[in-house]
């Protein structure tokens, strides 16, 4: 019953949000659908805390301590992106950037993209999770092109078209994994449920397998950023509004990486090798190589930020490949930690940019003076994200560093150079940006605070203590993902 | 009808897919593409019906009108509706190396059946053999996209690609579960209002529907 509540908010949030429109209370209303739906997402954290994993819906459903925890974390995200687009695409109505009816479809579309979100996180069928990765996708494509400069437009072509393809070949994919749990389980829906494939994933057909989590891993690959599939990712953050760009980042590469990862536990059932982790491993490892040298040259701030994430998603879908406890571990603390921090970042980016009327670094100047919560927030984020103690993703990488140097000691170094890389060249960025006198550009903002001041809390109390229930969660998730 | 006339025709209705797949390849036209792409979808959907009635899976019928109505009648009007009003069915795209375009596409078609080899062996289907064809048709769809240049005809090669992968639902497997069916069914539609939206939105900004000119993003040195 909360499932459907959860799920249901948004979608009817959607709906309303489009009647309303441009109204003037239309930002608070979109707050209240994220927060209701928050709140059905912690009530059902706790069921399942308390009563373990469960299907609901006659099996169209179902929660395990894998989705549950990346759907309290995905509501928990856009709640506050809500939060912080009140304030932000307030400001850009004001200075026209967006008009009467891009805010209407902003609205209603910020509420469908949550929607299909969770939509592919607690489905039971890997079909409709496909169909809900899609429309993630489609719902984003027009906000990306919000602003209708002729960047903007390019950068949602590209998206869509990139995208568009690359879950075509998941849906292959999808196919050939159909075909092979039929010859098993029998025609119909029931064979494509998650709770069926999962418990007779090692009598399905080796070869079929093995095809379709290569077409498996280039589609939904392409939806996490993963390099060379990454192209589309820097430019549709960096001309999206920001707030998309926060969720783009923070949510949808995490819930891509989710689908891959539900795939690959499938394959290696069938299989009995550990060939679709090294396929990860080698995607993985690649990203973070590419993105940390990308990252060096950058101009834009949220075009950097967006490598940024291509090296993070890179790390995590490294681990998953990596396999075993500690790195599993790792990997879903880095999808949590990074989602926080990540879209933080992006908050105080984007106030940032508000602030100098551009994107461009060499612009920004002065902000711990000009906006000291905007400054420290844009401070402590990228010291939390490029792995600074005591902030969370510190220990998720350290993790991960662990563990590859026990089980692929030859890789640490290249481990190593992508993170050292990526840490030299955010710091060197970011320290020009917040120091410094308050240039002339610089006009008085008022800023979303709490946001940001929320998520870099919640990071540095995962860095220095992990409740319980996290813990938990993460161990019964890592036996699942065995 | 017998089960080995229906696999006939439907190796029939498969070859003319592919036929269709190459025709969009190299058709310049606007309105010839939009054409050969409604044909194509008619094949798909008499297709499906085949093989529902041969298999005796009922749910192959709807997903077959789905088909008729949403890949031969709705977006062929959209694209027509759209061609029409952006006053672009006059437009002939240029064609660079045909011959080697088409030469890429035989042998990607060979290397189609290549890959579904292992899986031809496995399966006791009679549509077996038209599986190399619908990931043949897949990879041409893809093909498209990258050589042509126009954005309707990008389009028109991802609905091809889409095509094909619905061929290869109901070649390799009789068709996906029905839910999973209509889903794919809604998102097609939903992605034929965005790119709608989308040519008038090149087309103000741009001047023109050419995608080549969208070269600004890039990483600078």
């Amino acid at each position: 019953m909360t499932l459907l509540i959860l799920l249901g908010v948004s979608f009817f949030s959607a709906i309303i949000l489009a009647f309303v429109g441009d109204r003037k209370f239309a930002p608070e209303i979109n707050i209240l659908g994220s927060a209701a739906t928050f709140a059905a997402g912690v009530g059902l954290a706790i069921e399942v805390y308390m009563h373990g994993p469960m299907t609901a819906g006659g099996k169209f459903f179902f929660v395990d301590a894998f989705n549950v925890y990346l759907s309290v974390l995905t509501s928990f995200v856009s709640m506050t992106t809500a939060v912080f687009s009140r304030r932000y695409m307030r400001w850009e109505r004001e200075h026209g950037r967006v008009g009467h009816w891009g805010m209407r479809f902003y609205h209603a579309m910020f509420q469908l993209f949550i929607f299909a979100m969770l939509l592919a996180l607690l489905t039971n069928n890997v079909g409709v999770l496909w169909i809900a990765m899609e429309l993630a996708t489609l719902s984003t494509v027009l906000l990306v092109s919000l602003y209708r400069t002729p960047t903007a437009i390019e950068a949602a072509w590209k998206y869509f078209i990139l995208c568009g393809v690359g879950i075509a070949l998941a849906l292959f994919g999808t196919v050939l994994l159909y075909f092979a749990a039929e010859k098993v389980l029998g025609e119909g829906g029931e064979a494509l449920l998650w709770t069926n494939l999962s418990q007779v994933s090692d009598k399905l057909e080796p070869t079929v397998l093995s095809l379709a989590f290569v077409f498996l891993m280039v589609g939904y690959g392409t939806k996490v950023g993963l390099a060379p599939l990454h192209n589309w990712l820097p430019d549709a953050h960096s001309e999206g509004p920001t707030p998309i760009s926060a969720v783009l980042s923070g949510l949808l590469l995490n819930i891509a990486l989710y689908a891959l990862v539900r795939c690959k536990v499938l394959v290696d059932g069938a299989t009995g090798t550990h060939q679709a982790g090294y396929i990860m491993m080698g995607f993985g490892l690649l990203s973070i190589l590419v993105a940390a040298f990308s990252l060096l040259r950058q101009k834009d701030v949220k075009r950097m930020f967006a490598y940024s994430s291509i090296e993070h998603m890179g790390i995590a879908t490294f681990a998953f490949g990596l396999g075993g406890q500690i790195a599993t571990f790792g990997a879903l603390l880095h999808m949590l930690v990074h989602s926080l921090t990540k879209s933080s970042i992006f908050f105080t980016a984007g106030h940032a940019s508000q602030m100098h009327r551009t994107q461009e670094m060499d612009k920004i100047k002065g902000l711990l003076r000009g906006n000291p919560l905007v400054g420290w927030g844009l401070m402590f984020g990228v010291m939390a994200i490029v792995g600074m103690p005591p902030f969370g993703v510190f220990v998720s990488e350290f993790l991960i560093l662990t563990a590859t140097m026990k089980d692929a000691p030859l890789l640490t170094p290249l481990l190593l150079i992508g993170l050292g890389v990526a840490f030299a060249a955010l710091f060197r960025r970011v320290q020009p940006m917040v120091a410094g006198l308050v240039p002339a550009n610089q006009h008085p903002l008022k800023a979303a605070h709490i946001p940001v001041i929320l998520h870099m809390l919640l990071v540095l109390i995962i860095g220095l203590y992990m409740p319980d229930f996290l813990s938990q969660w993460f161990h019964t998730a890592v036996e699942l993902l065995k | 009808m017998s089960i080995n006339l229906a696999a006939q025709i439907n190796s029939i209705m498969a070859a003319l897919i592919l036929l269709t797949a190459f025709g969009l390849l190299v058709q310049r036209r606007m309105y010839g593409l939009l054409h050969l792409f409604a044909w194509q979808g008619l094949f798909l959907s008499v297709s499906t019906a085949i093989v529902g009635y041969v298999s005796g899976a009922h749910h192959l019928y709807i997903s077959s009108i789905l088909t008729l109505a949403l890949k031969v009648v709705l977006i062929p009007y959209i694209l027509h509706f759209l061609i029409r009003q952006l006053h672009i069915h006059k437009e002939v795209e240029q064609l660079v190396n045909v011959p080697t375009t088409m030469l890429i596409g035989i042998a990607l078609v060979i290397f189609s059946y290549y890959l579904t080899a292992p899986i031809r062996e496995l399966s006791t289907l009679v549509t077996r053999s038209t599986l190399a064809v619908a990931l043949a048709t897949v990879m041409l769809g893809l093909l498209m996209m990258i050589t042509r240049r126009h954005a309707v005809t990008q389009i028109i090669g991802f609905l091809a690609l889409e095509n094909g992968l619905f061929f290869a639902a109901t070649s390799a497997t009789y068709g996906m579960p029905l839910v999973v069916e209509l889903g794919v069914a809604l998102d097609i539609l939903i992605a034929a209002f965005i790119f709608g939206i989308f040519f008038f939105q090149i087309r103000t900004t741009f001047d023109s529907l050419d995608v080549e000119q969208m070269t600004k993003l890039k990483e600078e040195d």
